[in-house]
């Protein structure tokens, strides 16, 4: 009973946690999308809006990287997927003994990183194009050939193994049957094994674009001067990021699950289809029940009105009353900038009092040392911190963190610490191995000057 | 139009595996022919050498006196009906059975004509815009004939079409079968490992046992007069009993068992098989030739004591444990409305013409 109970606890625990893991970062992304502050961030909440889809909708840099991602990732279709049903089909002609190494051999490039395969793209066509003598704006050198033919030879093996298994649930007699019937092998393929591969076919092509769409490792190398969104993202990433990124987290997240949604119902409705048939074969109805057409269905049309009401909810909550809110944190965070400008000052006059009298007591001390104290000194606990007496700078006492700083300093993330940040920098305006006290500094390991 | 059949000296061999030796078979035009034999002794491997799946290790196929190595299974004047029937699942009724016709390129409407008429052939009037699955087990069957048959083939071959049919539907379709052959005309080469579907509908049947053909005759023939040791165990029940040939005359052989001495008809696949005094033999009596020997005076008597019996409403059957046999001895009496007239446990003589029992070469057995 108790043991039932204390397994059920660490199950419901379990699964918690996991899908916090899973979609925690999803969620907080998500959230960032619609918080009006610059930065993406949850907390300080400063207002709802949806202006970062406007952003969004008016970076041309990122729009121009989703085109090309769209454009490379249909390309990436239309090749990998041919390939991988042609590598698919081939395993199942070569010889038993055979198998296994084919096997191993076309399924290798998903092995193989995906860096290895960019530089190795580009290198080998790059000695293709010399080969030809063919200029710097030929097809060896577009970064869209090079990025579809990059990615496809790994994505044509996943979509091989999507062929794969359903070519072992495909009943070899099929194909022999339209042959005995007088097929030719052409018309075989066509009429009998194409259509049953329709499905693998659908699913190895949303495979192949997803995963020619999300990848970056091998795209980097192969894109050259094309940007694709990954490319285009990490740079941003590189050079500071905005809440747009985030919105367009919120769109491809939304369109996933509206499309899941979709797809789901379509699988329902086969199933409730084929169950109807099992029961007219088995003689339990008479006929089957007419299903309503796929647009009409009661499931798909709630999922478009909640897909509708979600975006409108949205867009009425995140435009609406937007402005005022905005000019309510402005002010506030004017008033508190306000407030720490003046904190500051006052600290920066105490300190500037302290270091003259620090200076003071130093110039006394250093008279009085003999030279192996220079070096004992090193590891002397003040050494650690910040008013060690060896140290030229004149501080006041510190905390550790402050040496770096202040970068942990909860104030960092309240709006206005850009302000707060040079301020301090310019009062600690030094190199970082200041903070530890000198002890690279080359008197140290000299014998005492003053001796 | 239909087609005589003849292998030549056909052997298939997978490796060192032999599934077909030296096969030898003519058959006829417009026949129903069956390949009888236990599961795995390589009838379908036969059936794909005729329909053109695989050629002949060595040895000859000819369909219509036409020799048809190097012709593929589309151009052959075939249709195999598959064990498993193989319907094409995403099709209609009406387009699976219009699909030999498809593929000639024949218009749409003239294929649709076409599936209805052979609808009404096979009794579904009105199903051809039915899915496949959503048929049952006999009807596919029916769907799968017709589609065969829309091939318009002079050579129907059909492997073990009926083996997933329950035994009322099973029952049905055979003597439907029957009907659709005799309609159409056309050779029917069946394989079964069925004996009761080999001998009711076929007009020839080969007994197949491990890639070998044990016997080519009529049913009657097959069950009265078998060749081997093989046959006679695998068609029907038999009950038999080993000993030494004594003596030969005029095509009886006299056997010494441990049970006594048998008379029976000395038969034998060829002459260079031919018993002759000395050898090792087995004496086939089958169940329903056995009666108690009170009733009348017989060739061969067996002594022995009633062990079981079993009601089985138009014949009882009755188990007996013969002196000198360690196998159970069968005897099967129709019912005629009395009971058998001995109970458990009593001695009795049972016994049979020598008409009745066969006396066959020592060989191997069907597996019980
Ligand atoms: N392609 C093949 N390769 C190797 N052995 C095979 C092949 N096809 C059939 N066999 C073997 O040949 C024998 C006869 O098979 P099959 O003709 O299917 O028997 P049946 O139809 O009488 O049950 C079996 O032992 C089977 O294992
Ligand atoms: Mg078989």
């Amino acid at each position: 009973m108790t043991s039932d109970r204390v397994r059920q606890f660490f199950v419901l625990f379990f699964v918690l946690g996991f899908f916090l893991y899973l979609f925690g970062p999803l969620i907080i992304m998500g959230l960032t999308a619609f918080n009006s502050s610059a930065f993406p961030r949850v907390t300080p909440w400063e207002c709802f809006t949806v202006e970062w889809f406007d952003v969004l909708a008016n970076d041309s840099r990122l729009l121009e990287g989703l085109k090309n991602s769209f454009l490379i990732g249909f390309g990436v279709v239309l090749f990998a997927v041919p390939l991988g049903l042609a590598g698919a089909l081939m395993l199942t002609q070569v010889k038993q003994r055979v198998r296994p190494w084919y096997y191993t051999i076309v399924i290798s490039p998903i092995l193989v990183p995906g860096v290895v395969l960019g530089i190795s793209t580009l290198l080998f066509w790059d000695r293709i194009g010399v080969m030809f003598g063919a200029s710097r704006d030929s097809i060896f050198y577009n970064g869209f050939f090079l990025t579809i033919i990059g990615q496809s030879t790994f994505i044509a093996a996943y979509t091989m193994l999507v062929f794969i298994s359903r070519l072992q649930r495909f009943d070899s007699a099929q194909e022999e049957a339209a042959l005995d019937l007088g097929a030719t092998h052409v018309q075989a393929f066509r009429k009998i094994l194409l259509p049953f591969l329709k499905p693998a076919i659908a699913s190895a092509a949303v495979l192949a674009f997803l995963a020619s769409f999300e990848n970056y490792n091998t795209t980097v190398f192969t894109s050259i001067s094309t940007s694709t969104l990954t490319t285009v993202l990490a740079s941003k990433v590189r050079y500071g990021i905005d809440p747009s990124i985030s919105a367009l987290a919120v769109v491809i997240v939304v369109l996933t699950v509206f499309g899941a949604a979709i797809h789901e119902v379509l699988k329902r409705r086969e199933q409730a289809e084929a169950e109807q048939a099992g029961m007219v074969a088995a003689g339990l109805i008479k006929e089957k029940k007419v299903q309503t057409k796929w647009f009409i269905d009661p499931a798909i049309i709630c999922i478009l009105l909640v897909f509708i009401a979600g975006l409108g909810t949205a867009f009425f909550a995140g435009t609406v009353g937007v402005g005022e809110c905005k000019v309510l944190v402005k002010e506030q965070k004017q008033a508190e900038t306000a407030k720490r400008i003046q904190a500051l000052q006052e600290r920066t006059a105490a300190k500037k009092a302290a270091a003259a009298e620090e200076a003071e007591t130093q110039k006394q001390e250093k008279a009085n040392r003999t030279g192996t104290e220079n070096f004992n000194s090193i590891f002397d606990g003040d050494n650690l911190l910040p008013q060690a007496s060896e140290s030229d700078s004149a501080t006041q006492p510190r905390t550790g963190t402050e040496n770096f700083n202040g970068i942990f300093n909860g104030g960092n993330l309240q709006p206005g610490s850009e302000v707060e940040n040079n301020e301090k920098s310019e009062d600690g305006a030094r190199t970082g191995t200041e903070n530890f006290n000198g002890i690279f500094s080359s008197g140290n390991l000299s014998p005492s000057t003053t001796e | 139009m239909s087609a005589d059949v003849q292998l030549q000296d056909v052997w298939i061999r997978f490796g060192d595996f032999v599934a077909a030796r030296d096969v030898n078979i003519h058959i006829k035009d417009g026949e129903f022919f069956s390949f009888l034999g236990p599961s795995g002794c390589g009838k379908t491997t036969l059936l794909r050498a005729v329909s053109g799946f695989l050629s002949p290790s060595q040895g000859e196929v000819l369909i219509g006196g036409k020799n048809m190595s190097g012709i593929g299974p589309n151009k052959r004047p075939t249709a195999l009906i598959f064990q498993n029937l193989a319907l094409f699942p995403l099709m209609t009724v009406w387009e699976n059975i219009a699909f030999a016709l498809e593929v000639k390129g024949m218009s749409k409407a003239a294929r649709r004509k076409r599936a209805d008429e052979l609808l009404d052939l096979i009794a579904l009037p009105g199903q051809g815009d039915k899915m496949v699955n959503e048929l049952s087990g006999g009807q596919k069957q029916r769907v799968a004939i017709a589609r065969a048959l829309a091939a318009e083939p002079d050579v129907l071959l059909l492997d073990e079409p009926l083996s997933a049919l329950d035994l009322k539907l099973r029952q049905h379709m055979r003597t439907e079968l029957r009907a659709i052959q005799e309609r159409v005309g056309i050779t029917f080469i069946y394989i079964t490992h069925d004996q009761g579907e080999a001998l009711t509908m076929s007009d020839n049947v080969a007994v197949m046992s491990q890639g070998v053909i044990e016997q080519v005759a009529g049913g009657n023939q097959i069950y009265d007069s078998p060749e081997t040791a093989f046959v006679a165990s695998f068609v029907g029940e038999n009950n038999y009993f080993a000993g030494t040939v004594r003596e030969l005359n005029n095509g009886l052989a006299v056997v010494d068992t441990p049970s006594g001495v048998l008379a029976a008809r000395a038969v034998s696949r060829n002459d260079k098989e031919q018993l002759s005094v000395g050898d090792e033999a087995y004496v086939f009596i089958r169940p329903e030739s056995l009666r108690f020997s009170q009733q009348q005076e017989l060739d061969n008597v067996l002594s022995g004591v009633v062990e079981r019996q079993e009601f089985e409403g138009n014949f009882w059957q009755v188990y007996l444990r013969v002196d000198g046999s360690a196998r159970i001895v069968t005897l099967s009496m129709v019912n005629d409305g009395h009971s058998v007239g001995y109970e458990v446990g009593s001695r009795v003589q049972v016994g049979c013409g020598s008409d009745l029992a066969v006396a066959l070469p020592q060989g191997p057995m069907a597996a019980e």
